[in-house]
């Protein structure tokens, strides 16, 4: 424990150095800039910004904001890009709530509770519980990773690619119980999601599936393409709709109270500490943990829940449970970069490469070697996430105010921006297009009651699911036993199997009936 | 609104036209570069290649006296990218920075490549070399690379070898190693470097050949080992790593490299102007110590031209081609 202390104290040493700073101009005078501290705000604003504008996500923004820090010294780099990366998961509900665009991944399912409690005119608790249990759960990670950083690597290694399989395969089962409506179109859609996400190169052969020539299409969908246009544009199309102005109007003459109430407070604080946990623990997975962990915490909301029809309805719990997960993940999964030196997902890439720019090459002894770098942006975390708390309650009045904006104003701006962060993130203007038809199919899907959080989910999950079965498949040499005899992927395989069960024993058929309440529009 | 004939249309279009080649010819060749350069990077900022191209055009555009933007392109292995590089104006402004896998195993690679290295792009010099490594899990049982070699050929049905996707460098590599070897391991694809490291480290597979920038600190760090060194000479960031043909395997001699190339037809004197830059760069006392760093090898005097560049694609074509025809 002394260690841990005396490391943080090294961290926060290093988040609150001063650069002196003596400018011709005042003669030989110099003032001392907390420089690492003015980094971090930076990074948290700009990545609170860009979570905020629809469609361009944290990679997008870390790749194109990465050759701006090769200037800054290594840590303050690193401080800021790890900003940028929290910050945006920040930004990325915002969107979620408002508008019904979910950024990225994570904030897929903070769409499903978020957007409705908006249309109930409580954007403002929505959003605000967002930032609280994002820091929360942000405080509680950053400790874990300085506690328990170097334990917990051996999480990360104990994740083949069998586990990572029965992993996935969890998740999909989590994509049903995400479900409010038809079960039956649940199944459909996230086989849907699985089906696109096979489009693109084979990863053992390297054989283009269902790109149809198109060079565009020779590495897959793009998440923000199919994102951007299932929900996005199609809501948009949907709202233009007789029945979807009068729906808008309620929106914008219904908004009550901006801060959350006590009883709010109360049904959020067991899912932010449930969020938390599992975030924390799934985010510490490289490769794909983070990705299902706000998924898994909306689920875990719906199953321990009292009233679990309420859910997809705009129920607090809803928002709060995942929006803390992902933030958690966003933290814990710096975990196998600052102990093994490994990337686990492609913004850490980006990061590595901001160290490499700068001669240092991440390695298991990156701690021994680079106390000051990995205790400094941990600190760092703790001060930015501080600091995220700080700027968002505040905006949370702003935002509600742009829902006040006729909507024949603010949609076309709304496609704008889409249009500009599909487009910067490959630079390709296919994907812009590939985004407009999703967006019809998107409001097909909503005519038909189809959810699109189901298919997006078999999306995300798809490649991993399938790459890492034939990984397994592989190395195993075909044996699909592996998946029962590694204890860590039986357990996951057990815990997906029990969900199955209570979803389709008979006997259970009313409890089930409870969960999965058919929709109502 | 006939205030013109058409004759006298067509002339003045055409003395306008002529007017206008007549200033731009000579400001082309001469005062090149005017504007700011567009180097097109075909993989994700921070990899490899993109620091190379980096580190080397911070430096021209001190010599070249206009900034280079890069622009990072990904996909589909770079070849997008480079697809895009080669139908770009051969005026100089767009220039590309490709390797080994871009403009050589892409041939025999991609079958039905847009682009092809030698005749759609204009060689202008080569930037740095990254030595790959035969690479294995901690444990795995061989101490020294002929013991390798005895069992990975004893094992051939068990071993499984690592690599970070289809047409990666140390997919391409790792495939000249078996065809050398004269084995046909599993290969277990992963996406990207990172995670390929994380599954050698975690001992879930049980070899792979990689570029050395990502593997120094893993090595040194005790979580995999080194068998050995695909170049002629030791490297100084591993000076305990025998070279292959120090330690018994000739045959398996590999690089990856990085060059930058315009496309076809750009004038002669650009592509003297910026080769002169690269040189000039290289011979940079910061720039040396930073690709060093990296571990990356330097090339010499006599490979800096644009003709021993040419030689290398052409060589390198030839090299991958067998290698990876079968495979791909």
């Amino acid at each position: 424990m002394g260690d841990v202390f005396s490391n943080l104290s090294l961290g926060f040493g290093v988040v609150f150095q001063l650069v002196q700073w003596t400018p011709a101009f005042l003669g030989g005078v110099s003032i001392p800039i907390p420089v690492n501290i003015l980094l971090c705000l930076i990074g948290a604003l700009v990545g609170t910004l860009v979570g905020v504008l629809p469609g361009i996500g944290t990679i997008a923004t870390v790749a194109m904001l990465l050759p701006i820090t090769f200037g800054l010294p290594p840590v303050g780099a690193l401080i800021m890009l790890a900003g940028i990366y929290y910050g945006a998961q920040y930004g990325g509900s915002t969107t979620s709530i408002l508008v019904n665009i979910p950024g990225e991944a994570g904030s897929v399912v903070t769409a499903l509770d978020g957007f409705q409690m908006a249309k109930k005119g409580r954007a403002g608790p929505a959003l605000a519980i967002a930032a609280i249990g994002s820091f929360f759960a942000g405080c509680v990670a950053t400790v874990l990773i300085a506690v328990l950083g170097a334990p917990l690597t051996k999480l990360a290694l104990a994740f083949g690619p069998a586990e990572y399989f029965s992993l996935m395969v969890l998740g999909l089962i989590f994509a049903v119980v995400l479900a409010k409506g038809s079960v039956l179109k649940a199944i459909a859609m996230i086989v849907f999601g699985l089906l696109l996400s096979m489009v693109g190169s084979d990863i053992e052969t390297g054989a283009s599936r269902m790109a149809f020539n198109i060079p565009e299409l020779a590495d897959g969908l793009g998440f923000a393409t199919v994102a951007m246009g299932l929900f996005g544009f199609a809501e948009i199309i949907r709202n233009l709709d007789a029945g979807g102005e009068t729906d808008r109007q309620l929106v914008q003459q219904k908004v009550t109270g901006l801060m959350p109430t006590k009883k709010d407070l109360l049904d959020s604080t067991p899912a932010i500490l449930r969020g938390t946990v599992l975030g924390s623990i799934l985010g510490i997975l490289p490769g794909g943990g983070a990705v299902i962990a706000s998924f898994a915490a909306y689920t875990l909301e719906k199953k321990v829940s009292k009233h679990p029809e309420k859910f997809g309805h705009g129920v607090i719990e809803g928002v709060a449970a995942p929006e803390s997960a992902n933030n958690a993940a966003a933290q814990t999964s710096f975990i196998p970069l600052l102990t093994l030196g490994i990337p686990p997902n492609a913004v850490m890439a980006l990061m590595v490469g901001a160290m490499t720019i700068h001669g240092i090459v991440p390695g298991p002894q990156v701690m021994q070697k680079q106390p000051e770098l990995v205790w400094g942006m941990i600190a760092s975390m703790w001060v930015g996430n501080l600091m995220l708390l700080i700027i968002n309650l505040p905006l949370v009045g702003i935002w509600v105010r742009l829902l006040r904006v006729p909507y024949r104003l603010m949609f076309p701006s709304i496609v704008v921006f889409c249009a500009i962060g599909i487009y910067s993130v490959n630079n390709a203007p296919t994907d812009v297009v590939l985004a407009g038809v999703f967006g019809l199919v998107g409001y097909w899907l909503i005519k038909h009651d189809f959810e699109p959080a189901p298919l997006l989910l078999g999306m995300v999950l798809g490649p991993l699911m399938e790459e890492n079965l034939r990984r397994a498949l592989l190395i195993s040499r075909g044996d699909w036993s592996v998946f029962l005899t590694r204890p860590l992927s039986a357990v996951l395989m057990a815990i997906a199997a029990g969900l199955l069960v209570l979803a389709v024993l008979p006997s259970l058929r009313k409890k089930r009936d409870q969960v999965f309440v058919e929709s109502e529009n | 609104m006939k205030l013109y004939g058409r004759r006298s249309m067509a002339g003045g279009c055409l003395a306008i036209l002529a007017g206008l080649v007549a200033l731009a010819a000579p400001a082309h060749a001469q005062n090149y570069p005017t504007r700011s350069i567009t180097m097109i990077v075909p993989f994700a900022a921070g990899g490899p290649t993109d620091v190379i191209a980096r580190i080397v055009t911070g430096h021209m555009a001190q010599t070249l006296g206009q900034a280079i933007i890069i622009e990072n392109v990904v996909g589909a292995g770079g070849t997008t990218a480079t697809t895009r590089a080669s139908k770009a104006a051969n005026d100089g402004y767009t220039l590309i920075t490709g390797h080994m896998g871009t403009h050589a195993a892409s041939v025999p690679l991609y079958p039905k490549l847009a682009y092809h290295p030698e005749k759609d792009f204009e060689p202008v010099g080569l930037l740095a070399g990254t030595p790959i490594l035969i690479l294995a899990r901690k444990d795995l049982a061989p101490k020294d690379l002929k013991e390798f070699i005895t069992y990975v050929k004893a094992n051939e049905t068990k071993v499984n070898a690592a690599h970070a996707g289809v047409g990666s460098v140390s997919n391409v590599s790792c495939e000249l190693l078996n065809s050398v070897l004269g084995v046909k391991p599993v290969g277990v694809p992963f996406n990207g470097t990172g995670p390929a490291m994380n599954a050698l480290v975690a001992g879930q597979v049980d070899y792979m050949c990689d570029q050395i920038v990502n593997a120094v600190p893993q090595i040194n760090g005790g979580t995999i080992k080194a068998y050995a060194i695909a170049t002629a000479e030791r490297n100084p960031s591993l000076p305990d790593v025998p070279t292959t043909t120090e330690a018994g395997l000739p045959a398996f001699q590999a690089q990856a490299w990085n060059a930058i190339f315009a496309p076809k037809g750009t004038p002669a004197p650009i592509i003297a102007k910026l080769n002169e830059a690269i040189v000039k760069a290289l011979d940079d006392e910061n720039v040396k110590k930073r690709l060093l760093e990296l571990g990356s090898v330097i090339p010499g005097p006599k490979d800096r031209t644009p003709e021993a560049l040419a030689a290398l694609v052409k060589s390198e074509i030839a090299k991958w081609t067998p290698v990876l025809k079968p495979a791909g």
